[in-house]
C-alpha cells in the first residue's frame, strides 16, 4: 500500500442548485472533511460541474501542490469524465481522481438531513482512502480500420452507408434478402406528405448499389463477430444465388420462363406470386435474380433447366454453394428493422378466416400501382371494390397482452389509408377505430384534419370484434365491427365490406440472436438498447456498434434516416481520429501467479482472455477487455487484477466507508 | 388414481343425459371417478350476489370433502360450467384472502371439515378429455366416424374466460372443441359467436333480452348450415334446447338445431349406443341430424336457403388461378 502521509488530497463537495444540499449539510461536511488526515484542502461550490467549479480544482491543484482529487457530487456516469479532464489541464493524471455520488445515491434516496449527512461523510472517506491507493493510468490507443459494415439495407442501413461512402470511406452493405429497400419499399404513399415511397427511395437505392465505395452483398447474413473497435473481423454468409452475378445481365429471361409459381410472402405479404426464380420487386438492387430452391423445380425434382436453358451468359449455377466472407472493419452499424405484429395472434379480429379482413402491409400493397391488384382497392376476391371500410388501430399496440408500447406510424398510416380510399372510391365510406389519435410530428395534425374534411368517420373505441355473425338483414354478407364508441358511450355495431388492421411494428424475430453476436443488450421487448435514451441515441453500450432506425424502437422515415445519419457521422468521428483512447480500466494477469487453471477463460464475456499452450498460462486481450472485472474476482491465485479496482483501492475505499462504524484498526487488524 | 367427480345439480336433473353420457365416456376413455359423497348446490350464479360468505362456504364444503376423498388425484371435475367457475372461484378468493379463509373455515368447522386454499385442482370435463387423455389417445378409439355431420361447437362464456387458476383456451376465440370434434370425424363449421353468452337465468327475468340472445346463436349456427351445436354446460343446452320453440314463436322463424353435449357425440363416435348417452331426451330432436353421420357429403352453400350469404363468406382455398387474392396462410390445422 502507498504510504498516506505523503498524498495531498483536494475535496470538493457539490450543492448541485439544492440536489444536493436540500438534505446533505454541505457546509458541515466541508468543515468536517478538511480536518480529516491527508486532506489539504476542502471547498464547497455551488455547481462545481460548472467551469468556475473545474478551475477552483485546477488552481488548487497547481498553488496547493495536490496529489489527489476527490469530488463529491453525482453519478461518474454525468461528470467524472469533466473532473478528470480538469485534473488533466492542470497536470495531474486524470486517474489519480474519485468521484463519490452523493446525489444519486444518498440525496436523492433520502429524506432525512441527518442520515444524509452523516452517509455522505462515510462515502467521502471512502473516496479518499481510495483516491490514495491510485495509480496514475494512461489511456489505450487503438487503431480504427476505416472500413464500415452496415447490416440492413433498409432506408437506416442505405442512409448510413451512403453517408460514410461519400465521405470517401469504404461501407459493406450487408442484406439478407436478395435486394435492398426494406419495409419503405413496399409501401405505396408515406405520410403526411402522400409523397410515393418507392420514387425518393429507388435513387438512394441505386446510388447505394452503384457506390465505388459500397460492397453491397445482398442475401448474405452475418454468422460470427470476432475482435473489437478499431478492428472487426466479422464473417458473413453470402447464400448461393444459383446466378453468377459476374455473367448476369439482368435482363430477367429466367424469370419469365421459370415455371415454378409460389405465393409471394415477404415482399407482397402473402397476396401476390412470384417465380422460383425471381427479383423480389421490379426496381431490386441489386437487378440480379435468386433461384428459390424450394420451389424450383429442378431442386425439387432433378429436371427442367428452363432458366439455364433461356440465360444468353450462361449465368445460371446450380452447382454455386453458399460462401463464407470474412470483412475486417473498424466500425459496425445495426440498421436490421422491425417485424409486422402478426395478426393471427388476435383471433377476434378474425384474420385469416375473414376473407376481407387485411393487415396494414397488406392493403398498401393492394394500393400500391406495383402490387398484386395493379392499384385498384378490391375485396379478397380480387373484383368487387368495397364501399365501406374499418381501419382498426393498435393492433397488437398499446395493448398488455401483445405490446404495451405505443407502435407510433399506425395512427398516420392509417389516416393515409382513409385518404387513399377516399381518392379511390369516393362514394366509400371510411371508419378509423382509434384509441388516441396520435399525430405529433411535422405537418401531422394538420394531415389529420384533411383527413377528417375527407369525410372519414373517426371513432374513439377499441374494437372488441370483427365478425360475420349477422344479426339481422343489413349486417347479411358484411363485417360487423363492433366496438364500443367511448365519445357517445355506446355500442357500435358497423357492418363494413373490408377490414384493415393497423398492426404495430415489433422487434424482428431474431434479434436477440444478433445482439448476442455483437454482446449488445436488447430491452424487454427485443429492441436494441442504445447507450443514452437520450444523450447517446445511435451508440450501444459495446464501443464501435451503432444502431439506426426501428431496430432501436419504432419510429417513422423521418426518424429513421436521421438516424442512419447520425449513426454515420459518429462512424466518421471515429474514422477521422484514426486512433481511439480506450478507457485503462482492463484486467491484467500476472503470468508468474497465473496456474494456468482457465477458469477465466470461459468466464470473459467479451471472449478477451486467450490460453497460451506454450507457456501454460492464460493472458488478457487489452484491447478487448471491457473491464467487468469477473475474471478478476474469479481467479482462486489472485493473479489477475483489474487497473483503476486493485484490491489495495476498493478495500481501502470499503475500510473509509466503515470508518465510522468499526474504528479502521479492527477492519486493518 | 382416481379423480373427484362433482356432477352438480343439473346433471341429476335436466342435464342427465350429460351426466349419462359422461359417465359412459368416461368409462371407454379409462377415466375412474369418485363422486363426492353428499355434496350439496354450488350456489349457481344468483346466490353469490345474495348472500356472499354463505355462498362461499356452501362451495367450499364442497371443496374440503373433496380434499378429503381417499384414492384420488386431488382433481375436482365438473361438467357444468357454472360449478367449475364457482369451484375455481371460491378456492381462488380463499387463497387470496386468509380473512375470508378463516372465516368460511369456521362455517366449516362446525360440520367438522376444513378446507386449505390451493389443495385440490378445479377442472372443466372437457379440458380433461382432451389435456389428459388428449386428442390422439380420443382419434385411436372413434369406431364410427361422425363424417357429414356438421358441428357448431359452441363453448358459452364461462369456461374459456380467464381462469382462476389456469387458462383452459383463448377466452376470445376458442378451439379446444373444435379440434376435439374433428378428431371425431365431425365437420366443424365456423361458429363466430362460439364464446357469446346464451342469456342464462335471463330466461326467467328478462325473456326479451335472452330469447334475443338464443335467436342470434341459433341464427348464426343456422348461417352456417351447423346440423347440430354442441355444447359444454347444461344452461347453454337448456337455454338453446327448451327455448328453441318460444325463439320459434317470438320471432316467427322455423330452427330446427338439436342441441347435444360434447359428451354425447364423443359416445357416439366410440362406438357407444345413443341411449347409453342420454339421446332423445332433448327437446328438439337430435335424430334426423344423427342420421346424417356417415352419409353421402352433400354440396353444401348450393342450397337456398336464405343463408347463402354466410356460404359465400366462407373462405376460399388458395385460388389458383383466379384474379382472387390468395387468403393468409394459417398455422395447419393438425398443429394445436
Amino acid at each position: 500500500m502507498r504510504n498516506p502521509n505523503q498524498e495531498r488530497v483536494g475535496v470538493y463537495v457539490c450543492h448541485c442548485g439544492s440536489n444536493i444540499s436540500k438534505t446533505v449539510a454541505v457546509a458541515d461536511v466541508t468543515e468536517w472533511a478538511a480536518q480529516q488526515p491527508n486532506v489539504t484542502v476542502a471547498r464547497n461550490y455551488e455547481f462545481m460541474c460548472s467551469s468556475l467549479g473545474q478551475e477552483l480544482v485546477e488552481q488548487d491543484i497547481q498553488e496547493q501542490g495536490l496529489t489527489r482529487v476527490v469530488v463529491a457530487a453525482c453519478s461518474p456516469h454525468m461528470h467524472e469524465k469533466t473532473f478528470r479532464n480538469a485534473c488533466g489541464r492542470a497536470g495531474l493524471n486524470p486517474f489519480l481522481f474519485e468521484m463519490v455520488n452523493i446525489r444519486e445515491l444518498n440525496a436523492w434516496a433520502t429524506n432525512d438531513p441527518d442520515s444524509a449527512t452523516s452517509k455522505a461523510r462515510s462515502m467521502i472517506r471512502g473516496g479518499v482512502e481510495r483516491v490514495i491507493q491510485h495509480q496514475p493510468l494512461e489511456p489505450l490507443p487503438v487503431p480504427i480500420n476505416p472500413s464500415t459494415l452496415v447490416i440492413g439495407g433498409g432506408i437506416a442501413g442505405i442512409t448510413a452507408a451512403l453517408e460514410i461512402a461519400n465521405s470517401g470511406h469504404h461501407v459493406y452493405l450487408v442484406e439478407r434478402e436478395p435486394s435492398i429497400g426494406g419495409h419503405m419499399a413496399q409501401i405505396d404513399k408515406t405520410f403526411p406528405t402522400l409523397d410515393c415511397s418507392a420514387c425518393i427511395l429507388t435513387p438512394r437505392m441505386f446510388d447505394a448499389g452503384n457506390h465505388p465505395n459500397i460492397t453491397l452483398m445482398t442475401y448474405s447474413e452475418v454468422e460470427a463477430v470476432d475482435g473489437y473497435v478499431g478492428s472487426y473481423r466479422i464473417r458473413v454468409r453470402k447464400k448461393a444465388r444459383y446466378v453468377n452475378e459476374e455473367l448476369c445481365t439482368g435482363c430477367g429471361l429466367c424469370i419469365e420462363k421459370c415455371p415454378g409459381k409460389t405465393v409471394d410472402e415477404v415482399f407482397e405479404c402473402g397476396l401476390g406470386y412470384r417465380k422460383a426464380a425471381y427479383r423480389p420487386f421490379p426496381y431490386a438492387v441489386p437487378k440480379y435474380p435468386v433461384i428459390d430452391t424450394e420451389n424450383c423445380t429442378y431442386f425439387q425434382r432433378g429436371k427442367c433447366r428452363a432458366c439455364q436453358i433461356v440465360c444468353p451468359t450462361d449465368a445460371i449455377d446450380f452447382e454455386q454453394q453458399d460462401e463464407m466472407i470474412d470483412l475486417d472493419v473498424g466500425n459496425v452499424v445495426l440498421a436490421t428493422g422491425y417485424d409486422m405484429f402478426d395478426a393471427r395472434r388476435i383471433p377476434q379480429y378474425g384474420y385469416g378466416r375473414l376473407a376481407n379482413v387485411f393487415t396494414s402491409m397488406e392493403f398498401e400493397r393492394i394500393v400500391n400501382a406495383a402490387g398484386p391488384t395493379g392499384g385498384k382497392i378490391v375485396l379478397r376476391d380480387g373484383v368487387t371494390e368495397p364501399k365501406s371500410v374499418a381501419i382498426i388501430h393498435c393492433v397488437g399496440s398499446r395493448d398488455k397482452n401483445y405490446h404495451e408500447y405505443c407502435s407510433r406510424v399506425c395512427c398516420m398510416y392509417s389516416l393515409k389509408f382513409a385518404h387513399l380510399v377516399h381518392e379511390r372510391i369516393p362514394e366509400a365510406e371510411v371508419y378509423n377505430f382509434y384509441i388516441d389519435m396520435r399525430a405529433s410530428g411535422k405537418r401531422y395534425e394538420e394531415f389529420y384534419h384533411r383527413v377528417l374534411e375527407e369525410g372519414t368517420h373517426a371513432i374513439r373505441g377499441r374494437v372488441a370484434e370483427v365478425t360475420d355473425a349477422a344479426r339481422g338483414p343489413d349486417e347479411r354478407g358484411k363485417l360487423i365491427v363492433q366496438a364500443e364508441d367511448t365519445l357517445v358511450g355506446k355500442q357500435r355495431r358497423i357492418p363494413v365490406d373490408m377490414v384493415i388492421l393497423s398492426v404495430g411494428v415489433e422487434s424482428r424475430h431474431d434479434s436477440s440472436a444478433l445482439a448476442q453476436l455483437f454482446g449488445l443488450s436488447c430491452d424487454f421487448n427485443g429492441w436494441f438498447t442504445e447507450r443514452h435514451p437520450k444523450l447517446d441515441p445511435v451508440l450501444t453500450m459495446s464501443e464501435g456498434i451503432f444502431v439506426a432506425g426501428a431496430c432501436q424502437g419504432p419510429m417513422a422515415i423521418p426518424e429513421t434516416v436521421a438516424q442512419g445519419a447520425a449513426a454515420a457521422a459518429r462512424v466518421l468521428s471515429h474514422i477521422s481520429q484514426g486512433t481511439m483512447m480506450l478507457e485503462p480500466v482492463r484486467a491484467n494477469i500476472n503470468a508468474v501467479q497465473c496456474s494456468g487453471c482457465r477458469i477465466c477463460n470461459n468466464l470473459c464475456p467479451y471472449n478477451a482472455i486467450v490460453f497460451h499452450d506454450d507457456t501454460q498460462v492464460s493472458e488478457v486481450i487489452t484491447a478487448l477487455c471491457q473491464g467487468c472485472g469477473a475474471c478478476v474476482s474469479a481467479c482462486p491465485s489472485a493473479a489477475i487484477s483489474g487497473a483503476h479496482f486493485t484490491t489495495d483501492q476498493v478495500m481501502s475505499q470499503i475500510e473509509g466507508i466503515l470508518g465510522d462504524i468499526i474504528p479502521l484498526e479492527l477492519v486493518t487488524a | 388414481m382416481k379423480y373427484s367427480y362433482y356432477p352438480g345439480c343439473s346433471l341429476e336433473h335436466n342435464a342427465i343425459a350429460y351426466h349419462e353420457s359422461a359417465m359412459a365416456v368416461a368409462n371407454k376413455l379409462g377415466i375412474q371417478f369418485a363422486e363426492i359423497d353428499d355434496w350439496n348446490c354450488c350456489g349457481a350464479i344468483e346466490y353469490i350476489a345474495v348472500h356472499m360468505l354463505p355462498s362461499y362456504a356452501l362451495v367450499a364444503r364442497n371443496l374440503a370433502m373433496a380434499a378429503n376423498q381417499p384414492d384420488t388425484n386431488r382433481q375436482v371435475v365438473a361438467p357444468c360450467s357454472a360449478c367449475y367457475l364457482n369451484l375455481s372461484k371460491v378456492d381462488r378468493y380463499l387463497a387470496d384472502s386468509p380473512e375470508l379463509s378463516s372465516k368460511v373455515n369456521e362455517a366449516l368447522a362446525e360440520g367438522g371439515l376444513n378446507y386449505e386454499a390451493g389443495s385440490v385442482h378445479v377442472r372443466h370435463l372437457l379440458d380433461v378429455v382432451v389435456k389428459d387423455i388428449g386428442f390422439d389417445a380420443v382419434a385411436e378409439q372413434v369406431k364410427r366416424p361422425l363424417s357429414n355431420l356438421r358441428v357448431a361447437p359452441y363453448y358459452g362464456c364461462v369456461v374459456v374466460r380467464p381462469g382462476f387458476r389456469e387458462q383452459v383456451d383463448d377466452p376470445e376465440y376458442p378451439q379446444t372443441l373444435d379440434y376435439l370434434m374433428k378428431e371425431l370425424g365431425a365437420t366443424v363449421v365456423d361458429f363466430p359467436l362460439k364464446a357469446h353468452c346464451c342469456g342464462g337465468h335471463m330466461t326467467q327475468i328478462s325473456q326479451d333480452v335472452a330469447l334475443e340472445l338464443i335467436r342470434r346463436l341459433l341464427q348464426n349456427a343456422a348461417d352456417y348450415e351447423a346440423d347440430a351445436i354442441v355444447t359444454l354446460c347444461p344452461m347453454c343446452q337448456l337455454n338453446l334446447d327448451a327455448y328453441q320453440e318460444n325463439v320459434n314463436r317470438h320471432f316467427k322463424t322455423d330452427f330446427n338445431i338439436p342441441i347435444l353435449y360434447f359428451t354425447q357425440l364423443v359416445g357416439l363416435a366410440l362406438g357407444l349406443a345413443p341411449e347409453q348417452l342420454g339421446i332423445g331426451k332433448e327437446f328438439v330432436d337430435a335424430r334426423p341430424a344423427l342420421a346424417r353421420i356417415g352419409q353421402q357429403q352433400i354440396e353444401v352453400g348450393k342450397s337456398d336457403s336464405g343463408s347463402s350469404a354466410a356460404a359465400q363468406a366462407r373462405k376460399p382455398a388458395r385460388p389458383g388461378r383466379s384474379s382472387a387474392l390468395p387468403m393468409p396462410r394459417m398455422p395447419k390445422e393438425n398443429e394445436r
